[in-house]
């Protein structure tokens, strides 16, 4: 667990925090803000900002108790898939990394068990399940796509992951980080992939792995998948540390 | 005859008057920057009209005051249904009523003398604007969870029929507060009415 969270942490020390928080606060109001706040001092930016991200963590709990673990995203015929589906990262495609399948191991840590790194063939190994539902993006346009992969609720529970902690963490070779709430890991459409539309992963849908939730907003799906770990500690994510909601539930 | 005050607008429609008219404000403007970051339509808003400064902080606006705007409608609606409100103020109104104020509105003839009673063009307007609003908390559930609300969003063409129906109703009430807003410009009198509740008969 150390390990991990250490890995982790390099990427949110108190400093990049700071500059993020700072970076958040200087983009976070424009000019139609500033006019309907008219009057206000810029240091009460600091307060508005302190009531939207209550406002943020109040909306956390309320699509927690939203969530039906039980409730199924829709399915689609594959006749009705996006093509081409939509790339989308927090860089260009030009950018998207080439990782070493034959050298690639799955990290874990927190509070799993068995903590042994697994490489692709163990992973490909395991039993398979495949389902066509529609990705969401935050920036309001969707896309169907197909998806298989091991359900993340067994993969959980072969390693001997706690179920009963609050957070699973994801940290990812292109340097991407998420984490989602216990409940949405076990939802049964919760997939851990390794095949879009039938083929291998493609480097830019996040090759040899990715975490596939059609219970969330797409950003919230982790690519290029380098290690897992389970947490009762908040672990954030980098669009969620500049600003967008944790939950993000769909 | 010395002129009278006459009550027209009760307390808590003034109230909730005005905590509408600022989240609907900040529910366009936060709602413009989230369209931009993926336009329906072949045009984007002017960011500096926006709220929010970039998807991220437009969407913090738009789910933080959607609370403010929700709850103030669910009180002002559930008001003007038991108290007799809307019946007395925006009922009954037919669609020849409507046709008749506002042709002779557009030509400029249109009588508002007596400020307590609201014409057929008025009644139309407002019960419209309800109407927009609440199919504008309608759609916004279902783009906001598309899943938990799959069943109800069939109503609305699913999530994308959503956008579109939330976007139209958006640009309904958009009108409807334009027109609004000049015509309390033509007769501002009605304007302190809004505050103080009473007017001059």
């Amino acid at each position: 667990m150390k390990r991990m969270g250490a890995s982790f942490e390099k990427f949110r020390t108190a400093e990049v925090k700071r500059m993020e928080r700072r970076l958040f606060l200087k983009q976070g109001l424009s000019l139609g803000a500033l006019a309907m706040l008219t009057g206000c001092a810029i240091t009460e930016e600091e307060g508005v900002q302190m009531v939207l991200a209550r406002m943020s963590g109040w909306n956390d709990d309320v699509q927690a108790w939203l969530f039906n673990p039980n409730r199924l995203a829709p399915e689609f015929p594959e006749s009705r898939i996006t093509n081409p589906f939509p790339f989308n990262a927090y860089y260009s495609e030009e950018e998207v990394i080439d990782v070493d399948g034959g050298q690639y191991k799955l990290e874990l840590g927190g509070m799993i068990k068995e903590r042994k790194p697994w490489t692709l063939p163990e992973l490909y190994a395991l039993p398979q399940v495949s389902q066509v539902t529609r990705h969401v993006c935050v920036e309001g346009w969707s896309a169907i796509g197909k998806w298989t992969g091991v359900r993340f609720s067994d993969f959980l529970q072969r390693v001997g992951a706690d179920t009963t902690a609050k957070y699973v963490g994801f940290q990812c070779l292109d340097d991407y980080s998420t984490s989602i709430d216990m409940a949405t890991a076990l939802h049964p459409q919760t997939q851990l992939t390794f095949k879009f539309v039938d083929q291998i992963l493609p480097p830019k849908y996040g090759f040899p792995m990715k975490l596939r939730m059609p219970t969330k907003l797409g950003f919230k799906s982790p690519k290029h998948i380098a290690s897992i770990f389970v947490t009762n500690q908040y672990p954030g994510g980098y669009w969620e540390d500049k600003g967008y909601n944790w939950f993000s539930g769909s | 005859m010395a002129p009278e005050m006459t009550k027209i607008h009760p307390l808590i429609v003034r109230i909730a008057h005005w905590i509408n008219a600022l989240a609907v404000l900040i529910m366009i403007t936060s709602g413009w920057r989230i369209y931009n970051s993926d336009p329906l339509f072949d045009f984007a808003f002017p960011d500096q009209v926006t709220l929010g400064g970039w998807l991220a902080g437009a969407l913090q606006w738009h789910f933080a005051a959607m609370w403010l705007f929700a709850l103030n409608g669910m009180v002002y609606v559930t008001y003007g249904i038991l108290s007799g409100h809307f019946r007395r103020k925006l009922l009954p109104v037919s669609p020849r009523a409507v046709l008749r104020d506002v042709a002779s509105a557009l030509r400029g003839k249109l009588a508002h003398d007596d400020l307590t009673v609201y014409n057929a063009a008025q009644r139309a307007a407002y019960l419209a604007l309800i109407l927009l609003l609440i199919v504008l908390v309608l759609t916004g559930l279902v783009l906001w969870k598309p899943v938990q609300f799959y069943w109800y969003g069939q109503f609305m063409g699913d999530y994308e029929g959503a956008r579109f129906l939330h976007f139209f109703a958006m640009a309904g009430v958009g009108l409807i507060v334009v027109v609004h807003v000049a015509m309390v410009a033509l007769v501002p009198r009605t304007f302190p009415s809004m505050f103080t509740g009473k007017i001059r008969t």
